[in-house]
């Protein structure tokens, strides 16, 4: 199974110091990667499954093969929703 | 990385069918997606009337989106389940999504109606949220679907949902669920006819459709819902799907060609089941297990969301 990945918050917009701005969620939180760095190479180093999320960059999907700058910000949407959805059968 | 269709650049992967797609491009392969399983599956036709049960989530109103797009005939109903912020806010994204496009959106407030809320309902029978939501829901939407003169329910599952409710069926060899497990119910016995027109598309493939089309739906997920089985299970399949794409169409879509009709004998007849003394509604005893749930908690002290999360 996979594990949650351990990457250290940034202190804030006062303490950028430059890297990728990624904003992740649940819980909501932002951490800092070194570019320049392609969409899978971050997945990867974030310990993210593609299948599980988006990546977008100013509302706009970023495909894997992108390279992300120091200048760039995203998010790391993640798109696996469960709950009780109305359908028997739910182990 | 270009579209497989125009050679413009892509926006988008789709590992399992090998195929990159720009933005006009990936919303073609949307529709056509679900045009083939309403094809497939006979799910409905231009004539009907049909109503989405909608969560204000990304896809119930991806499936809305698409079904208007392709020149169906869909209403919308909302059910506020009362989990505080998180119900608000769906709701404000379903009523948006309604009124930006003049679709008629139909609500229905568990708490004003039926005297109780979700997390209330979880608090006093014990049982998970899950459990009482997923029952209301189910309860409500078929007799809303009934009680309106639509000819069919829409539901918003997805690829995922239903390769991972497969999942689960499977490891328990819950027979009795396998049998029924399909895109299409038909009507019958009280209950209406239900359809999943998404279950081509894989939920990050909704997500994107979403993004791509402006859809601005609400992306937390409900704070009832955190580490139930089938969360686990679509991270288990989304784990063998990285490792080898198109796993989970091809245990969903083989299940259908290959096993769902030797359990179709497993599914409990409905036409066994008399009818509700309360409400009418298909019941295996006097009172459905609607009415039951709402007899045992309806004017019970409300319990906030938050003081159930923090007792779990």
């Amino acid at each position: 199974m996979r594990r949650r990945p351990i990457v250290p918050p940034i202190a804030g917009r006062s303490g950028h110091a430059g890297g990728v701005k990624v904003l992740l969620r649940n819980p909501t939180r932002e951490v800092e990667i070194p570019g320049p760095i392609s969409v899978v190479k971050l997945l990867n180093t974030l310990e993210l499954n593609r299948e599980s999320v988006l990546v977008i960059r100013s509302s706009t999907l970023v495909p894997g093969d992108a390279l992300l700058a120091d200048e760039d910000t995203v998010e790391i949407r993640p798109v696996i929703s469960g709950g009780a959805t109305g359908e028997r059968g739910r182990g | 990385m270009k579209c497989r269709v125009c050679r413009g650049p892509a926006v988008i992967d789709i590992r399992r069918h090998n195929a990159n797609f720009c933005p006009e491009h990936f919303e073609r392969y949307c529709r056509q997606q679900v045009e083939r399983a309403i094809s497939d599956f006979e799910m409905l036709s231009l004539d009907d009337r049909a109503l989405v049960a909608v969560s204000g989530g990304k896809d119930s109103l991806a499936v809305w989106e698409l079904l208007v797009e392709l020149g169906y005939r869909a209403d919308g109903l909302y059910v506020g389940l009362g989990i505080g912020d998180y119900s608000d806010a769906s709701a404000s994204h379903a009523r948006a999504f309604a009124e930006h496009r003049s679709l008629e959106l139909i609500e229905i407030d568990l708490r004003r109606v039926h005297g109780y809320d979700i997390p209330t309902a979880a608090a006093v029978t014990r049982r998970v949220p899950c459990s009482a939501c997923g029952l209301s829901k189910r309860h409500l939407f078929d007799e809303a679907t009934i009680d309106g003169g639509y000819d069919v329910l829409v539901t918003g599952h997805n690829l995922d949902d239903e390769a991972a409710v497969l999942y689960g069926n499977v490891l328990r060899w819950q027979t009795e669920y396998l049998g029924r497990q399909l895109p299409v119910l038909a009507a019958g016995s009280g209950f209406p006819r239900k359809i999943k027109p998404l279950v081509r598309l894989t939920e990050r493939e909704t997500a994107a459709y979403c993004v791509i089309r402006g859809i601005d739906y609400l992306v937390e997920e409900c704070p009832m819902a955190g580490g139930n089985k089938h969360l686990a299970y679509k991270e288990a399949l989304n784990e063998m799907e990285r490792r080898s794409p198109g796993t989970k169409s091809d245990f969903y879509f083989g299940f259908l060609r290959r096993a769902a009709g030797r359990f179709a004998s497993d599914d409990p007849e409905r036409s066994d089941l008399g009818r509700c003394l309360s409400c009418g509604a298909p019941a295996a005893a006097e009172l459905c297990a609607f009415c039951r749930l709402t007899d045992r908690v309806a004017g019970a002290e409300p319990v906030p969301v938050e003081l159930l999360r923090t007792s779990r």
